[in-house]
């Protein structure tokens, strides 16, 4: 198993040394075949972006016309609505934690079952187990095991001493629960750094023990250079997923009595904020504002990793060739 | 100094052991949900957790019931029904032979406990809900959706893989960056489009959009078709074979695999997908399974038994699909990054 990288150039596809007509027809075909991805790309993305900037200029409640505010909807989020800057905190706070730990984790654990252990397809399977399984049972299942006095986390904390917190129950617990959480389904990046891992060539790491390293001079100067790529691909997934969270604090809160990203809306992440305001209150300008700078946030970000990949990242092309 | 060999095993045995108390972490909450499942609904909450559903155990004494205890009588330890309590003292009668009674004080015995599994939480999980209304709706979008997916996918990914364009490559790139859009931004507006056309509260809004491909499942495709040599297309074509002929005959005979992988995903996603539904699906005879276990979750908060065996029912079709196609699973993950 091998990362397959995108290599745009290379399609397989002979030189063309062909009559036109032949070319014109196999690019009538290249259309052909793309136009569902084309149609679709129009449909639902192209077209619902442009409407969505046109809407967050908007007053729209769907019963009514759409009325112009120009920039309101922004002007609002930014200077009077508390609840804007509240969301973006905590998802902003919950990335800074819960990526950097599932990068940590899932690339130790992929670097343990590297290790020839025996019976690793065992091992692996188990691991990966939890990333098959999300949404709105995983969320239940978790809400039982936080459950502040019957919950098995507390009980486990019990054995050793600790009073465990009131959890999910708790505005300053709720978050770190839901980081726990996600911390468990740990195993999806951890198959990509470990078929990342497989697939460094060895005659590296016996060309360094020959020169004398030891095993944590290997790791920091073959494996984490060679794997940044890896690693690199997981942050910017991983920064995009977090803006995203939803179905778990939607499941966990939604019905509680502490109301929708409750408890004293601790949980209120960006895209729940969004989901209340397009789809509780009908503010489907104001939601579609919302999402636009979302849009701006995500990219900047990506931007942001990828410009700087550039010093820490380490790409295996020129060692190859 | 220890030898390089016992270093070795040294370092071996601490590698299993982490892997172990890893596994432990993961399986526990798995293997909780299964365990309170089970249960009886006064086992379900207790303190200290019971890890094995166990049950105090009633007995029919002439007619009425009554639970027994183990309790000591004159230093031998029996078990007998507790059938009438005056203060501190109680009335224990040998359930086999009731005529034999003795009076003893209630507190130098204990309830008897047996083991005993309540599968039957399960049927009531799911006749407590039209849950077969729920899997019917969400076995429309999951075969639906995924013919979509393939039909539209393999046909988009051969496009890129096999033919020359002008635009061609920019057009890729700009399906691959789709990935990076937060699915928000074309959200509303695809809402209100829905709605305007009348499929607000209908299953189309989460089936018509998987006809137009989407960009991992076409990555995961192309990727796959450009390493299938290109003699045998050659060969084909000179044998007459239009484009759509190749697909069918050479490259997808090659392509199972593949296909198998977007399958799967496809297939899981849609029984996973939580928010396009909650947006989209407002009558109950239209809900999915995640959407009424969101339902049972709200009615049902303090019976978690019913609550985990409805949980596990819902987890059980996604765990079985992974067993069966490993392997299938882990390559389309290796292959296109996908996560989670």
């Amino acid at each position: 198993m091998k990362l397959e990288r995108l290599n745009l150039r290379n399609s397989g596809v002979k030189p063309a040394s062909k009559p036109r007509s032949l070319r014109r027809q196999e690019a009538l075909w290249a259309y052909i075949l793309i136009s569902p991805w084309l149609i679709g790309f129009v449909i639902f993305t192209l077209g619902p972006m442009i409407a969505s900037l046109v809407l967050s200029l908007t007053r729209y409640n769907i019963t009514t016309a759409p009325v112009f505010i120009l920039f309101d909807n922004y002007i609002k989020l930014f200077t009077g609505d508390p609840k804007f800057w509240h969301s973006l905190g905590i998802t902003v706070r919950f990335a800074l934690i819960a990526i950097p730990l599932n990068l940590v984790f899932g690339f130790v654990l992929a670097l343990l079952l590297n290790q020839n252990v025996p019976a690793l397809a065992f091992w692996r399977t188990i691991y990966y187990l939890p990333s098959v399984i999300a949404g709105v049972a995983v969320a239940i299942l978790w809400s039982l095991i936080f459950n502040p006095r019957f919950g098995i986390l507390n009980w486990l904390l019990s054995l050793v001493g600790i009073d465990g917190p009131g959890w999910l129950a708790s505005p300053d617990w709720a978050v770190p629960a839901l980081i726990i959480m996600s911390l468990w389904s740990v195993g999806g990046g951890m198959i990509i750094y470990l078929s990342g891992l497989q697939s460094i060539p060895t005659t590296l790491y016996e060309a360094a023990q020959l020169d004398g390293a030891n095993s944590w001079q290997r790791l920091f100067y073959i494996t984490i250079p060679l794997m940044s790529p890896v690693i690199f691909y997981n942050l910017v997934i991983g920064i995009i997923g977090t803006f995203q969270y939803f179905t778990e604090v939607y499941v966990i809160t939604a019905t509680a009595d502490t109301g929708l990203g409750g408890p004293a809306e601790s949980t209120l992440f960006y895209n729940v904020y969004l989901y209340s305001n397009a789809f509780r209150y009908l503010n489907m300008g104001y939601a579609s504002a919302m999402a636009w700078i979302l849009f701006i946030i995500v990219l900047g970000l990506t931007l942001l990793v990828f410009r700087s990949s550039a010093l820490w990242v380490y790409y295996e092309g020129a060692l190859r060739k | 100094m220890i030898g390089k060999r016992a270093q070795d095993f040294i370092n071996r045995i601490i590698v299993l052991l982490l892997l172990f108390i890893g596994m432990l972490v993961v399986v526990t909450p798995l293997a909780w949900m299964m365990i309170s499942a089970l249960k009886s609904q006064d086992a379900v909450n207790t303190n200290p957790p019971q890890w094995i559903p166990t049950e105090q155990v009633k007995v029919q004494v002439n007619g009425k019931s009554a639970f027994l205890y183990n309790i000591e009588v004159d230093g031998i330890l029996r078990q007998l029904a507790l059938t009438n309590k005056e203060g501190s003292t109680g009335t224990f009668v040998n359930p086999e032979k009731p005529e034999e009674q003795y009076q003893l004080p209630v507190a130098s015995g204990t309830r008897a406990t047996r083991i005993y599994f309540h599968w039957e939480n399960f049927v009531l999980a799911v006749t407590k809900v039209p849950f077969f209304h729920y899997l019917l709706n969400t076995m429309i979008i999951v075969v639906f959706g995924t013919l979509g997916t393939l039909i539209s996918c393999v046909l988009v990914a051969y496009g890129f893989a096999r033919f020359r364009a002008r635009g061609l490559n920019i057009l890729f790139l700009i399906l691959l960056s789709t990935v990076m859009l937060p699915p928000q931004v074309t959200l509303i507006p695809t809402f209100i489009l829905f709605r305007k056309i009348g499929w607000y509260d209908t299953l189309y809004p989460l089936i018509i959009p998987a006809f137009f491909a989407n960009a991992w499942d076409v990555f995961l495709l192309r990727q796959f078709f450009m390493t299938l040599p290109t003699e045998l297309d050659d060969a084909a074509r000179i044998d007459g074979a239009g484009p759509l002929q190749i697909l069918w005959h050479v490259i997808l005979p090659q392509s199972y695999p593949v296909v198998a992988t977007v399958t799967i995903f496809s297939v899981l996603y849609a029984w996973n997908d939580f928010y396009a539904p909650l947006i989209y699906l407002q009558s109950e005879s239209h809900w999915t399974v995640a959407l009424g276990l969101q339902a049972f979750n709200a009615v049902f908060t303090k019976q978690s038994h019913l609550l985990m065996a409805a949980s596990a029912l819902m987890l059980i079709p996604p765990i079985l699909l992974f067993f069966f196609a490993q392997k299938l699973f882990i390559q389309g993950v290796v292959v296109s990054g996908i996560k989670g």
